[in-house]
C-alpha cells in the first residue's frame, strides 16, 4: 500500500484551494475554494488511515467530523453571501472594504 | 446612666418619674433656641409662643417637683459620663434632684414663664423679636443646666452660657453704640471673675480627685482637715467667680449698665435669676465653707456688706427707674452673698428666692411704666397713678415687699438674714444689714413718689399696660405676698413642713442655723427700719411731686455728688482700664503689624516663589511633557499602524497563509 499518489493529489487539491482562496473575487468561489481545501484534508486523513489502520479507524472518524463542520460552514457562508448581496447588489470580495480604518 | 443615692439614703430611695425624665428641663429651652432661630420669622408671635411653649412644658416638671418636694424628698442626681481623663477625673453631664435644685428650677421656670408671657406683649412689634426669644430660650436652657449640674464643669458650662445670653441681649439694641459698650463691659466683667472660677474649679477638681458636688460634700464632711488651706484659697477663687456674676462689690459696675437691654431681660436675668448664679454657686458648695473653708468667711462677709448697703446708696441718685432697681439688685444680691457667706444658707436662699419674685415684678412694673411713657427716666414720669392703676398697685405690693414690710415676702427673709448674722455673731454687719434696709425702703419711695405721683411730665398720653402685661404683673404680686409665709421660724405646715425643711433635703447635713422662733426685738428693728425709710424718703419726695421743678431736691453735700459719680469707681475701672490697655493694645498693634505682618508677607512671598516654580517647571514642563509626550507617541504608533487594517479579507488570507508557510518552514527546517 502506497499514499504517495493520495498525498499528491491532496497536496494538489490543497494549492488550487489556496489560489481559489486569495485569487478568485466572487464570494461563492472563495467559499468552493474553502471547500477544495477541507476536501484536500479529509483525502490525507482518509489515506493515512488506510496506511495505518488504526483499530479505531480515527481518520474516517476525523474525516466524518469535517465533512459535518464544513457542511454547517458552507451553510452559514452561503446565507452571509445572500445578505451581503441583497444589501449590496454585489458579491464581490474587493468592494468589502467595510471592516477598515 | 449611673443612679446614686445619697450616702444616708434617708431622704428616700426612688426618684419617681418626674424626677427620671427631670433633664428634658434642661434641652427643651435649648430646643426652642434653635426652633425659633429656624421659623421664629414665619409665626404670628415671630417664636414668641415656641418660647412661652417651652417654659410651660417645662413648668410641669419644675411645679410637681417642687410639690414632690415637700412631700417626699428625694436627693439624687442622674450623669451620664462623656468623658476621663486617665483613670481619676471623669466628666459627666446630667442633672441633680435635691432641695436647692429643685427649687431653682422651680424659680427659673415659673417666673421664666411669667416674665416670658409678659414679653409677648412688651415685645410687640419691636425689631429683632425672633432672635430674641431664642436669646431668651438659650438663657433659660443654660440657666437650667447651670443650676441642674452634678458637677462644677457642667456649672460651668451653663454659667459661660448665661453669660453668653446676657451679652447678646444687653447690646439687643446695637444701633445704639452705648448698649454695645455696656454689653462689652457685662462681658469683660463677668470673664475677668470666671478666672477664679475656672482656677477655683481646677484646684479642687484635682485636690479633691472630682468635680462632682456630691463627692465633694461627702469628702468635706468626712474628710481632712489637710485640705482646709487648699479648700480655702479654692473657696475665695469661686468667691470671686461669684462676685462677677452676682455683681459684689466691685464687680457691681455691669449690672446697672446690663439695663439697656429690653425690660424683661432686665426683670428675668439681671434681677430673678442668672444674677444669682453666683449665690446658687456658693449655696451649692455650701458644706465646703461650712466644714474646711471657714477663714475665707469674713472677707466674704465684708465684701457682701460693703455690697448691700454703699451699693444700695446708690440708688437714691439714679433718675433711671431702671438704674434704681439695679442697684437695688446689687444690694439684695449683696443681703444673700453675706448670708450664705455667714453660714446662713438657708437664710440666703430664701431670700434669693422670694426676691426674685417682687423683683420680677418691680422690673416688670417698671417696663409697663415705659412701654406707656416711652422714657426710662423718673424726670418723665410722675401721676401715673391715675392712669395705669394695676401698675401702680402691683408695683406698691413689689415695693413694700421689698422694702420688708410685714408680712410680705421680703420681711420674712429679710429677717431670716438678720437673725442668722446676729446668731453668728456677724453683730457689726446685722446692723449695716438693718441700715440697708432702711435704706432699701427709702429708695422705693422715692421711686413710688416721682413715679407714681404728683403730675405728669412726659410727653403723649400714658395708657395702662395690655392684659398680656398686666396679668403677669398680678401673677407675680400674689408670690410677693404670700411665698414668705412658707419660712415663718418655728412653723411647720402640717404634711409639707417649711422652706427650711425642703432646702435642707441635700445630700450632706448642711448643718447651718435656722431659729425656730422668731426673735422679736430683731424682726420689730428691721420692720421699724423698713417702715421709717418709707416715712422719710416720702416726706422729701413728696415735696417734689408738688414743685415738680428741682427732682432732687434733698441734696447732701458732699454725699450727693459722690453718689452721682458711682463712687467714681466707673471712673476707676475706665482709667485702670485705659491706662493698662492702651500700652498694652499699641504694643500688639505694633507687633501685629510689623512682626507678625512680616512674617506671614516673607511666607507668603516664599510660597508664591515655590509655586512658581512648580507650576513652570514641574508641572508644565515635567508633568505635561510626559503627558503630551506619552499621547504622541500613542497617535504615531496607531497611525502607522491602522494602514493595515484595509478591510480587503483576500489580502487578511494571503497573510494568514503567508504565516502557516513560514511556521512550517519553520518547523521543517529549523526545528
Amino acid at each position: 500500500m502506497t499514499v504517495i499518489q493520495y498525498v499528491v493529489l491532496g497536496a494538489a487539491l490543497f494549492a488550487i484551494g489556496v489560489y481559489g482562496l486569495l485569487v478568485r473575487r466572487n464570494l461563492v468561489l472563495i467559499l468552493l475554494s474553502v471547500e477544495l481545501m477541507l476536501a484536500a484534508v479529509n483525502l490525507n486523513l482518509v489515506a493515512f488511515e488506510s496506511l495505518l489502520a488504526t483499530s479505531e479507524a480515527l481518520g474516517q472518524v476525523f474525516a466524518i467530523f469535517v465533512i459535518t463542520v464544513a457542511a454547517a460552514e458552507v451553510g452559514i457562508g452561503l446565507a452571509i453571501v445572500i445578505m451581503i448581496f441583497r444589501n449590496r447588489q454585489s458579491a464581490n470580495a474587493d468592494e468589502l472594504t467595510l471592516m477598515r480604518w | 446612666m449611673t443612679y446614686l443615692l445619697a450616702a444616708e439614703g434617708s431622704y428616700g430611695t426612688q426618684g419617681g418619674f418626674f424626677a427620671d425624665t427631670a433633664g428634658i428641663m434642661l434641652v427643651l429651652p435649648l430646643l426652642a433656641f434653635l426652633l425659633i432661630l429656624a421659623v421664629g420669622k414665619r409665626l404670628p408671635n415671630e417664636g414668641g409662643e415656641i418660647a412661652v411653649g417651652a417654659l410651660a412644658i417645662n413648668c410641669i416638671w419644675a411645679v410637681t417637683l417642687f410639690v414632690q418636694n415637700m412631700v417626699s424628698p428625694v436627693v439624687t442626681e442622674y450623669t451620664f459620663e462623656i468623658g476621663r481623663i486617665g483613670s481619676g477625673l471623669s466628666f459627666e453631664f446630667g442633672w441633680v434632684i435635691d432641695g436647692l435644685a429643685v427649687m431653682m428650677y422651680f424659680l427659673i421656670n415659673v417666673v421664666g414663664l411669667i416674665v416670658f408671657i409678659y414679653a409677648l406683649g412688651y415685645m410687640h412689634g419691636d425689631r429683632r423679636v425672633p432672635w430674641f426669644f431664642a436669646a431668651f430660650s438659650l438663657f433659660a436652657g443654660a440657666m437650667l443646666i447651670l443650676v441642674g449640674a452634678p458637677n462644677l464643669i457642667q456649672l460651668i458650662l451653663g454659667w459661660e452660657g448665661v453669660g453668653l445670653a446676657s451679652y447678646f441681649l444687653i447690646g439687643f439694641y446695637w444701633e445704639d453704640m452705648a448698649n454695645v459698650k455696656s454689653g462689652n463691659k457685662a462681658f469683660m466683667v463677668n470673664k475677668l471673675a470666671d478666672v477664679g472660677l475656672l482656677l477655683g474649679a481646677a484646684i479642687l477638681g484635682v485636690v479633691m480627685g472630682t468635680f462632682s458636688f456630691s463627692e465633694m460634700e461627702h469628702l468635706a464632711t468626712t474628710g481632712d482637715a489637710a485640705l482646709g488651706g487648699v479648700a480655702m484659697v479654692a473657696g475665695l477663687l469661686l468667691f470671686f467667680g461669684a462676685m462677677g456674676k452676682s455683681a459684689q462689690f466691685p464687680l457691681h459696675i455691669w449690672l446697672p449698665d446690663a439695663m439697656a437691654g429690653p425690660t424683661p431681660v432686665s426683670a428675668l436675668m439681671h434681677a430673678a435669676t442668672m444674677v444669682t448664679g453666683g449665690v446658687y454657686l456658693m449655696a451649692r458648695t455650701f458644706p465646703l465653707f461650712q466644714n474646711l473653708a471657714q477663714d475665707a468667711r469674713i472677707t466674704m462677709v465684708v465684701i457682701g456688706a460693703i455690697t448691700l448697703f454703699a451699693i444700695g446708696l446708690l440708688a437714691l441718685t439714679a433718675d433711671d427707674i431702671k438704674k434704681v432697681l439695679a442697684y437695688s439688685t446689687v444690694s439684695q444680691l449683696g443681703y444673700m452673698m453675706t448670708a450664705v457667706a455667714a453660714g446662713g444658707y438657708t437664710a440666703g436662699v430664701f431670700h434669693l428666692f422670694t426676691h426674685a419674685f417682687f423683683k420680677a415684678l418691680l422690673f416688670l412694673g417698671a417696663g409697663s411704666v415705659i412701654h406707656a411713657v416711652h422714657s426710662n427716666n423718673m424726670s418723665d414720669m410722675g401721676g401715673l397713678k391715675e392712669h395705669m392703676p394695676t401698675t401702680y398697685r402691683t408695683f406698691v405690693i413689689g415695693s413694700l415687699a421689698l422694702a420688708g414690710i410685714f408680712p410680705l415676702a421680703g420681711f420674712w427673709s429679710k429677717d431670716e438674714i438678720l437673725a442668722t448674722l446676729g446668731h453668728e455673731g456677724y453683730t457689726a454687719v446685722m446692723w449695716i444689714a438693718i441700715g440697708g434696709a432702711f435704706v432699701t425702703a427709702f429708695y422705693m419711695a422715692r421711686a413710688i413718689a416721682l413715679t407714681f405721683h404728683g403730675t405728669y411730665k412726659g410727653h403723649g398720653h400714658p395708657h395702662e399696660s395690655p392684659p398680656v402685661m398686666t396679668g403677669p404683673l398680678v401673677a407675680l404680686a400674689i408670690p410677693s405676698v404670700l411665698f414668705g409665709l412658707f419660712n415663718i421660724p418655728g412653723v411647720h405646715i402640717p404634711g409639707i413642713g417649711n422652706f427650711a425643711e425642703w432646702l435642707a433635703v441635700r445630700g450632706v447635713a448642711m448643718g447651718d442655723h435656722h431659729a425656730e422662733s422668731i426673735d422679736f426685738f430683731l424682726a420689730g428693728v428691721g420692720l421699724a427700719a423698713g417702715i421709717l425709710g418709707l416715712l422719710v424718703g416720702w416726706l422729701i419726695y413728696s415735696k417734689d411731686r408738688e414743685t415738680q421743678v428741682a427732682r432732687d431736691s434733698f441734696e447732701v453735700p458732699l454725699l450727693y455728688p459722690l453718689l452721682q459719680r458711682k463712687y467714681f469707681l466707673d471712673d476707676l475701672s475706665d482709667g485702670v482700664t485705659y491706662a493698662t490697655m492702651g500700652p498694652i493694645a499699641r504694643f500688639v498693634d505694633w507687633t501685629n503689624t510689623y512682626v507678625i505682618d512680616g512674617i506671614i508677607n516673607a511666607a507668603g512671598g516664599l510660597t508664591v516663589l515655590l509655586g512658581r516654580f512648580v507650576y513652570n517647571g514641574l508641572d508644565q514642563r515635567g508633568v505635561d511633557g510626559i503627558v503630551h509626550g506619552l499621547t504622541a507617541a500613542t497617535d504615531g504608533a496607531g497611525n502607522v499602524m491602522r494602514k493595515w487594517q484595509s478591510g480587503r479579507v483576500q489580502q487578511y488570507a494571503a497573510g494568514f497563509v503567508g504565516g502557516a508557510i513560514v511556521l512550517a518552514a519553520v518547523f521543517m527546517f529549523v526545528l
